[in-house]
């Protein structure tokens, strides 16, 4: 279990970096460092499919960030009351892991799950489905809704970014309008 | 920024994009059709398929691009994978219940095998695929209009 | 338990990034991080030592094999996260072009 310690660890570190760098393209890298990490956990902790899915998914990511970047950066300044928000921020999260430090004794612990459904997946689905990627199997037979609502969650992203990009406003007299965008 | 963005990267970027590309769509089929047997599946599979039409966009530029995949055509098969992927489910629906699994199951470890599973694999790599090369798309439209206005 | 509180810390990490930074683009980091965080936690509930991954071969036992349930949920959460970053992404550009700045203080006028 030591290179899980050591993963989570670099990126703890990588988080640190992404949030005080002030430039925002080293913020963006450090991101990209930090998801490459977390591929290489769900690997140690034996998610295949996991691994492959986060690894593109942050490359399209860090894609679609840095467009949004490029030669766009703030100076930094701070106004007044800083010190005040920081005190109730940091009281907060310490108030937060304390109470969740208690909670975890309710928790199986690590590394001996329960899995009371997981064993009735396990003994019939290769039976019953046909399938050998048990994963595969759980999102597309057993718990097919929950991947319907999915497909219509990405549906509706698209959607919402078709509609704020488009050029708004009603057409002026005299104006006509340009195929520009879509 | 914009006029190099319109005309692409620089000769050794393009020479590279042309000899992996269609290493890379094809890699993004591979993964697709054998979600059954091995680790992938659907969504990883249409990640990477719109992957190496953003590189191919990336590499040459916007025209290039939208003469490969054009705009009608990506909302067409974004819209086809959820319609197919809805009728598979209600098909389901004429043999029992929503989401039966009513072809044959073959024997394990065959490609055909495991019922519906890989058409459902199919649609689900065609809407999630489709869905993100249109953001990207339509994101990257955004950028020229605001460095246009200035 | 020293590992489910390491996990917590990263998201708490990414909570800080979001109540106290001032630029658009940090909140969406932030964001991001607490996200990665939590698909992390549910795949570490779900581990069991000396497992197999879930995937059967021709010589295989069944016995001993990882929690599979989490892993499938998680599948879904990380293509919904990419969606609701890439949705976030093209509101802040929106706001840059009308404000020509990404600092959330000088954001003041919520017209109709």
């Amino acid at each position: 279990m030591i290179e899980l310690y050591i993963l989570l660890m670099f990126m703890i570190v990588g988080a640190i970096v992404a949030v005080e760098v002030e430039d925002l393209l080293s913020c963006v890298i450090a991101v990209g460092a930090v998801g490459l990490a977390l591929s290489m956990a769900f690997l140690v902790l034996k998610a295949p499919d996991l691994a492959i899915t986060q690894l593109v998914v942050e490359v399209l990511c860090l894609i679609i960030l840095i467009q949004a970047t490029l030669k766009k950066d703030l100076p930094f300044s701070t106004t007044g009351r800083w010190a005040l928000n920081t005190l109730i921020t940091v009281g907060f999260i310490i108030v937060f892991l304390l109470s969740a430090m208690k909670c975890f004794k309710d928790l199986p612990e690590f590394g001996y799950p329960i899995m009371k459904l997981a064993e009735e997946y396990t003994r019939s689905g290769l039976t019953q489905t046909g399938a050998t990627n048990m994963v595969s199997s759980i999102i597309l037979d057993y718990r097919a809704y929950d991947t319907l609502g999915e497909a219509t969650i990405l549906f509706t992203a698209v959607i919402g970014v078709l509609a704020i990009v488009r050029r708004i406003g009603r057409k002026r007299p005299g104006e006509t309008i340009k195929e520009e965008d879509e | 920024m914009s006029k190099e963005l319109e005309k692409g990267m620089s000769v050794i970027v393009k020479t590279v994009t042309r000899l992996t590309v269609g290493l890379i769509l094809l890699y993004g089929i591979y993964i697709l059709s054998h979600g059954h047997l091995s680790p992938g599946g659907g969504f990883a599979g249409g990640v990477i398929i719109a992957l190496s039409f953003v590189h191919l966009m990336l590499a040459y530029g916007k025209e290039t691009a939208l003469k490969k995949l054009p705009k009608q055509a990506t909302s067409f098969f974004e819209s086809m994978g959820a319609l197919m992927f809805l009728s598979i489910a209600l098909l389901g629906f004429m043999g029992g219940h929503f989401f039966l699994n009513f072809i044959s199951k073959g024997k394990p470890f065959n490609l055909f095998s495991a019922g519906i599973i890989p058409l459902c694999n199919i649609a689900i790599s065609l809407k999630v695929g489709a869905g993100l090369f249109a953001i990207f798309i339509a994101l990257v439209l955004l950028k020229f209009d605001s460095e246009k206005k200035r | 338990m020293n590992i489910y509180l390491l996990c917590l810390v990263l998201f708490c990490i990414g909570l800080y990034c979001v109540l106290r930074k001032r630029n658009i683009i940090k909140i969406i980091v932030g964001l991001i991080i607490a996200e990665y965080a939590v698909n992390l936690f549910f795949v570490l509930v779900g581990y069991r030592m000396e497992g197999r991954a879930p995937i059967f071969s021709p010589d295989a036992t069944i016995a001993n094999m990882v929690d599979e349930l989490p892993q499938a949920l998680v599948l879904t959460s990380i293509v919904i996260g990419l969606a609701t970053t890439a949705l976030l992404v093209a509101i802040a550009m929106r706001i840059y072009q009308k404000y020509g700045t990404f600092d959330i203080t000088k954001i003041k006028e919520l017209k109709g």
